[in-house]
């Protein structure tokens, strides 16, 4: 079954962001859990040899609707990648000020909760 | 490296390449209701733009197009105008985000303006896209790394 | 022929992800990471979705972009990188409950290639006419469902608003 890699995907970012002392590897396992979330959506709604859900001009319309892939998951994919941007770009400046403060990237270092 | 870019060469290539690039996004912001695009596809496009030209040439030479007090109002003018769009509905009659373009003088598919509302959304959220995520590279690139806090016996690095 | 490409990028994947998380040089593994996102992107291609595929290719650039920018000009230290014993334990707990109801649910998945949701077929048909727009993905977002793409508006401004005022100096006192 194709749906085991993308779980395999998904639990290589959860080690990546429960195992790991770096912030920065931190970082990347959030951007793979992202990742595979969106790839199980859109396998999802795939049919078996769809075209892309968009009309042309010379396309018939019940054909179009037998033969293209479902475009619900991939509108609800579309925002989301955007959104995962802006997310990852918030991580990068938490772990941009954290390095300022403490001089290091190592989480067993941070110790300190106040000042 | 953030006064003064990178070198000669990545200059002149980024010179030659980027209007080509911006117009790509153009066209996919105005013709994402008829071909695959939209206006988030425009909107990350039009922010690799700037922030290659940030990469390329400095802080100084992205500072002619966009700076900082622009791109606050470039994304506060693509969400009002996304609400006042989705307003319009409501001025005539109709429910919220009616597509009253559409309905009042749409009769032919296929064309430019055969969206109604939708292409007046794509214009908003690629504004919003695009202003947001420049935004953040251009404060996160600006940033020194300089070690505060006495309390930490560090060497200070300016 | 569709499922033999796709085993064989998502292979390849896994593979770069797992380079992307054990190597130690930051910088390798971020552009690991941009391989990975590459890979997603010929996926999307293959499964029809053009649209999220040119958007995938961009944002990731842009992350690499992002983290190579944030992490390049520091002075890195070799970070010694497993953390004990107790975490594992916790990843190996939680993926045993995901697998016990992962497989649970997979009876109830449709077959690969083989679904179409009612809604999703009264907006193929009606799209064109009721919106007058033809690609179905940019009407559903914007005019089925516009309120999803209010919401994102308002999430995309709040995480940029964040990222700001965490980044943002104040007057130091020397230096």
């Amino acid at each position: 079954m194709i749906y085991f890699f993308v779980f395999l995907l998904f639990a290589i970012g959860l080690y990546g962001v429960c195992c790991k002392r770096n912030i920065v590897k931190m970082i990347v396992g959030f951007t793979l859990l992202d990742y595979s979330v969106f790839l199980f959506l859109i396998m999802i709604g795939y049919r078996k040899d769809g075209q892309a859900p968009i009309l042309d001009r010379k396309s018939l319309l019940d054909v179009f609707v037998k033969q293209s892939v479902d475009p619900l998951p991939q509108a609800l994919v579309l925002t989301a990648i955007v959104i995962g941007l802006a997310v990852t770009a918030l991580m990068v400046a938490l772990a941009v000020r954290i390095y300022e403060r403490y001089g290091t990237f190592d989480i067993t270092n941070i110790k300190k909760l106040k000042g | 490296m953030d006064k003064k870019g990178l070198s000669e060469i990545t200059k002149s290539i980024t010179d030659l390449i980027m209007p080509f690039v911006f117009m790509f996004g153009l066209y996919l912001l105005f013709f994402g209701h008829l071909s695959p695009g939209g206006g988030f596809a425009a909107g990350v496009i039009l922010a690799g733009v700037f922030i290659l030209i940030t990469l390329a040439f400095g802080k100084g030479g992205v500072e002619i197009y966009i700076n900082r007090e622009r791109s606050h109002l470039f994304e506060a003018a693509g969400a009002l105008l996304f609400l006042f769009v989705a307003c319009s509905g409501i001025f005539t009659g109709k429910g919220f985000f009616t597509n009253v373009l559409h309905q009042e003088f749409g009769s032919r598919y296929f064309r430019f303006l055969s969206g109604g509302n939708i292409v007046l959304y794509n214009i908003g959220i690629a504004l919003k896209v695009m202003a947001g995520l420049f935004m953040v590279f251009f404060i996160l690139s600006v940033t020194r790394v300089v070690l505060e806090g006495t309390k930490l016996k560090m060497r200070r690095r300016k | 022929m569709v499922e033999i490409i796709l085993i064989v990028l998502m292979s390849f994947m896994l593979i770069a992800a797992l380079i992307a998380l054990e190597s130690r040089d930051l910088l390798s593994s971020i552009v690991s990471l941009g391989a990975v996102g590459f890979m997603i992107s010929l996926v999307f291609l293959f499964l029809g979705a053009p649209d999220i595929a040119i958007v995938q290719v961009v944002v990731d650039i842009l992350t690499l972009v992002i983290l190579i920018r944030a992490t390049i000009s520091r002075d890195l230290h070799p970070v010694e990188d497993i953390r004990g014993f107790f975490p594992f334990a916790v990843l190996l707990v939680l993926l045993i409950i995901l697998t016990v109801f992962g497989l649970e649910t997979m009876h109830y998945l449709p077959k690969f290639g083989t679904s179409m949701s009612r809604v999703a077929e009264y907006y193929l048909a009606h799209g064109l006419v009721e919106t007058g727009a033809a690609n179905i993905v940019s009407a559903i977002i914007l005019d089925y469902r516009g309120y999803d793409t209010l919401g994102e508006a308002t999430v995309l401004f709040t995480a940029v608003v964040g990222a700001v005022a965490i980044l943002r100096r104040k007057a130091k006192q020397d230096g």
